[in-house]
């Protein structure tokens, strides 16, 4: 089985990386990005049976910094 | 006094502070990332600057969670006193021994300079050796040190007097130009500007030097 772990910074923590890629966009002529998330995504490989549980604490311990990430798993 | 100075891969001020701890008085020992536990005697931890891991995932990050720092934890939870420096900050807030979080700099740019810090408090055994309202001039190189913490972690900060540095002139977009803080029980300093860089005559100044001299005389008469 596969997860799929979405890392995004949380709402409210500034993103200059986003802002420049943003910025970037608009000088390729691109009007109209009124804003831009850099996040990262992460592929698990797991063994069968693993749980959400399981994702969730590796997200919490490692994957995600909770203190400015939010996280979301997705298991398919 | 012994200080233990870690060394994690992509570690590259390990040996710089561990310079800067001998010349003030102390006596140093190296441990290794995979080390369990630290030497006996160990007073105070340094926790160097450098890529650990090469800053995978998030600086600091994969540190966070190697076996040294479980014993580096331990230690910081039985009392014991924590220096961690650029990337050792990083690493001590991945660990949840300071609270926060150095995020990407405001300018994106990697930023290698002199700055200026004020000290914002004596009340430590790193900061005694100066007097609160002193600017002192220490080096900063990093990427990511723009320090963030939500407003009620802020508050709490600066209402605990644990706001031990700041910028004089903000080169990363840190909240409140917080450049170091100290733990609850002021034990536990974290900095990202690099005070064993500014240690030496010959590093072209040495106002780093009163940092390392207090914490070597208060925990050697401790």
């Amino acid at each position: 089985m596969k997860a799929t772990v979405h890392v995004m910074l949380k709402t409210g923590v500034l993103d200059p990386q986003g802002e420049a890629v943003r910025h970037a966009l608009g000088a390729l002529g691109f009007d109209g990005v009124e804003g831009v998330r850099q996040g990262k995504v992460i592929e698990l490989d797991l063994a069968d049976g693993t749980s959400e549980a399981d994702v969730n604490a590796m997200c919490e311990k490692l994957l995600a910094n909770t203190v400015i990430e939010s996280y979301r798993v997705d298991l398919a | 006094m012994k200080a233990a100075v870690v060394v994690f891969p992509g570690s590259n001020c390990d040996r710089d502070l561990a310079v800067a701890f001998r010349a003030a008085g102390a006596e140093v020992e190296m441990v290794w990332h995979k080390d369990t536990e630290l030497p006996a005697g160990v007073d105070i931890v340094g926790v160097p600057g450098g890529f650990s891991f090469g800053d995978y995932l998030r600086c600091g990050a994969i540190a966070a969670n190697s076996p040294i720092c479980r014993a580096v934890k331990a230690h910081a939870e039985r009392g014991g006193y924590v220096l961690g420096i650029c990337n050792g900050f990083q690493v001590l807030t991945e660990t949840g021994m300071l609270p926060g979080a150095l995020l990407r700099n405001a300018g994106l740019k990697y930023i290698c300079k002199t700055v200026g810090l004020k000290v914002e408090t004596s009340q430590s055994v790193y900061t005694e050796g100066y007097n609160a309202g002193d600017v002192v001039d220490i080096p900063i190189a990093h990427h990511d040190g723009n320090y963030f913490a939500d407003d009620a972690t802020i508050d709490r900060l600066k209402g605990e007097d644990r706001v031990a540095f700041t910028y004089t002139d903000n080169p990363n977009g840190s909240l409140s130009d917080i450049a170091g803080i100290l733990s609850d029980n002021r034990r536990v300093l974290g900095m990202m500007p690099h005070p064993e860089r500014a240690a030496d005559s010959g590093h072209g100044g040495t106002d780093g030097q009163a940092l390392f001299r207090a914490v070597t005389a208060q925990l050697t008469t401790a």
